[in-house]
């Protein structure tokens, strides 16, 4: 049994969803398309799933993003829809449940944040609204855990006893006779895909050309469908999408004024309006932006990020030491000590530092966006992406490029128009993305100790720049045109549940975790391969006559004149091509130390002035391989990835050419 | 008179959306029908674009986008 989990953004779906199913959750791929979703089982109902889909206020496709949702319950015909309508802001939310009643599928609607409503004298008539809209309604709180139970129990019968809506017919008036006659012109066809007839009409007429395209049907059918629409166009001296529209909205304010007793302005929209206040105030909303991504940077690199991964290095090095001298001491053969010492244990150990500062920078970024001040970010910083031709939704995928890029380039799917989409695509690389922070740590810490803070913050403001740049070039040429409209809901602000918070840390902590011990893992046997031995496969007796060292020095004469000639620098550059966290353990294998001898280690190799090129390279050379294929995935093209490739190396060569040259002249 | 032109605080009615296309498709499934109560809240600091107040929530959309409705004149 697969249930659809549909509502529109800001409604509580992804709280209710983890309220649905807690940790047992999985990342795939919709059947048929590759967009990334989530399932996962509902708790105590064995073989019963639920599929989080993306948010949307219609199901007239306006977003990428909006057309998987529409797609998944049109085409996959799920077995039942779980529909969640936010209570606080029901008239706007009704407007999708009445379009997904239509399609006759057995429903229900979970009624969230009705504890608000409660606690601010507002009340529902839950029985009245049910039997108006023919669907079970259970009212519930995702946020305080309230209700799930009953909801569950009440999805599980609807579909068991296979409850289809009871109403079908939501229109009056003149739109109501052209719907009906619609309808009965193209009940075959709608049949034949498998979609009501009524919802069909509905859709042509509000001018949905892939649902008229997959009727199929002839000349003389299509030309009378708009014949009587045109009637109707006539008869309300209005267009048809307003006629709709306007239609589905008179049924709901009907609705709701039997129905609902509306509270005064409630509490969370008062709190919302003091904090806004100061938050979108004309002098320091953006002032306050800036502390605020200062002050978390510094806690995430330098406090409690910096802190904890010390303490983790320490604990894996002692660690690796005791491994090594219990594997000495049984007289384990002196190559096979090298492969988990210098192997693995740099290799890995080196990466796997770092995760504590990844968990608390994606615990602010994830604060950010669940308690809605993002959106405010998008808002205020509007005005600003406009004079890159860009709108203030691109601020959010951007955001998110500082964790990772993989997520920011999925998160662009939220953008309206093609044009913003592919130039914000094109502009997340540069953001630094947080697998580059081992190599930001390594370095500062061996080249700029007292100064660790200020380099990091020049990288990133580094990579902005050059993102702004590069969308003046863009848009100044390939890409001309007009920015896509700015149309955003400002949500409530909401303290963040506790529980999805912690669920996306341990996602995102699993994730790099699965990546420490594959692609890190590999990588660094591969590596220690390669330096081991040499061409011959005999072991060598410095890593300088290895395999390794020779590709190495192939490359090396391209960044001489960059700072940095030493063939380590750039074999680990091609393994950061991998991954960017196997930068620092590669350097690690390659000089053979562990994490805290790594920066004396460096100190041999780079001199300051080559070590902030070195940075400033890997701040923007080419995307790691799993961003590179979602590029690839989600512009459906492999020039279009190739090219980011190309543009963002070439960029950081003469980048670093650049600080390296100038940095000479300074000095 | 058009949204664009309306006070901060004042409140109006909307009459119609005028202009084409998905951006027009979405203001009116986002409640922007006839007869509907429109409240501009403020201003983005850089002066566009504009927060409003319609159907309980709160929308923000552009000044340029804001002209193509066309709204009752406030009393």
């Amino acid at each position: 049994m697969i249930f659809a989990l549909v509502g529109n953004q800001n409604s509580g779906k992804t709280t209710l969803f983890n309220q649905l199913t807690g940790s047992n959750q999985h990342v795939g791929n919709f059947p048929g398309v590759t967009v990334e979703s989530k399932t996962g089982e509902i708790r105590g109902h064995k073989g019963v799933s639920v599929v989080d889909l993306p948010g949307i206020y219609s199901l007239s496709p306006y977003t990428s993003e909006e057309i998987v949702t529409r797609d998944f319950v049109m085409k996959q015909h799920p077995d039942g829809i779980i529909n969640i309508v936010d209570a606080t802001n029901i008239e706007r939310n009704l407007y999708l449940s009445i379009q997904l009643i239509e399609l006759n599928i057995p429903m229900v609607i979970a009624l969230n944040m009705m504890d608000e409503i409660r606690s601010n004298a507002g009340s529902i008539d839950i029985a009245l609204m049910q039997k108006e809209l023919g669907v079970p309604i259970v009212p519930i709180s995702a946020s305080k855990n309230e209700g799930i139970t009953e909801l569950i129990n009440v999805a599980v019968k609807t579909v068991e006893t296979r409850q289809y809506p009871k109403r079908q017919d939501f229109c009056t008036g003149a739109p109501h006779r052209t719907i009906h006659a619609i309808s009965h012109m193209i009940e075959d066809h709608a049949e034949l895909i498998r979609i009501p007839p009524k919802f069909v009409a509905t859709k042509i007429i509000e001018g949905d050309q892939p649902l008229l395209k997959a009727l199929q049907l002839t000349e003389t059918e299509i030309i009378s469908i708009e014949n009587s629409i045109k009637e109707m166009e006539n008869s309300l001296q209005t267009d048809r999408k307003a006629a709709i529209a306007d239609m589905r909205y008179l049924f709901i304010d009907r609705l709701c004024s039997e129905t609902v007793v509306k509270p005064l302005e409630s509490k969370q929209h008062i709190r919302t309006e003091k904090i806004d206040r100061i938050l979108t105030n004309k002098y320091l909303a953006i002032p306050i932006f800036l502390i605020m991504m200062g002050i978390i940077f510094w806690l995430t690199f330098g406090v409690i990020g910096g802190f904890l991964s010390d303490l983790l290095g320490n604990a894996i090095t002692g660690f690796s030491d005791i491994v090594k001298s219990g594997l000495e001491a049984v007289r384990v053969n002196a190559v096979m000590v090298s492969l988990i010492i210098d192997g693995v244990f740099a290799g890995v150990g080196s990466v796997l530092t770092f995760i504590p500062t990844i968990v608390v920078l994606f615990f602010f970024l994830s604060l950010m966006e669940d308690s809605g001040y993002i959106a405010r970010v998008a808002f205020v910083m509007d005005k600003l992406l406009r004079k890159i031709g860009l709108s203030g939704r691109s601020f959010v995928p951007m955001l998110i490029g500082f964790g990772c890029t993989v997520p920011a380039i999925m998160a662009t799917r939220t953008l309206p128009s093609e044009r913003d989409r592919k130039i914000t695509i094109f502009l997340t690389p540069f953001m630094s993305c947080s697998a580059k922070l081992p190599i930001y740590g390594m370095f500062t810490l061996a080249f700029f100790p007292n100064h660790r803070v200020w380099v990091m913050l020049f990288l990133y403001l580094l990579g902005i720049l050059l993102a702004i740049i590069s969308g003046l070039i863009f848009t100044k040429t390939v890409y001309r045109g007009n920015p896509a409209p700015f149309i955003m809901e400002l949500p409530n602000y909401r303290l963040p549940s506790v529980k999805s918070v912690a669920l996306l840390l341990w996602d995102k902590a699993k994730d790099f975790l699965t990546r420490a011990f594959t692609v890190i893992f590999i990588a660094s046997l591969i590596i220690w391969v390669l330096q081991t031995f040499d061409l011959r496969f005999n072991v060598v007796a410095g890593s300088a006559e290895s395999m390794l060292a020779g590709i190495g020095r192939f490359i090396a004469p391209v960044f001489q004149p960059l700072g940095f000639s030493d063939w380590k620098a750039s074999t680990a550059l091609i393994t950061g091509f991998m991954a960017k966290e196997a930068v620092i353990s590669t350097l690690a294998v390659l000089t053979g130390t562990n994490s805290s001898n790594l920066p004396q280690a460096l100190g041999q190799i780079f001199t300051p002035l080559a070590a902030l090129s070195y940075l400033v390279f890997t701040l923007i050379y080419s995307p790691c391989v799993a961003a590179i294929s979602t590029i690839r995935r989600e512009m459906h093209s492999s020039i279009a990835a190739l090219g980011v490739v190309l543009f963002q190396t070439a960029a950081a060569w003469l980048a670093a050419f650049v600080v390296y040259r100038l940095g000479l002249l300074l000095i | 008179m058009t949204l664009d032109q309306l006070e901060i605080g004042k409140k109006s009615k909307i009459i119609a959306v005028h202009g084409q296309g998905s951006l027009r498709d979405r203001l009116l499934d986002m409640g922007l029908t006839p007869r509907t109560e429109v409240i501009i809240r403020k201003t983005a600091p850089l002066g566009d674009p504009i927060e409003l107040t319609l159907r309980g929530y709160q929308l923000t959309l552009r000044l340029e986008d804001a002209k193509n409705i066309e709204i009752e004149d406030a009393s």
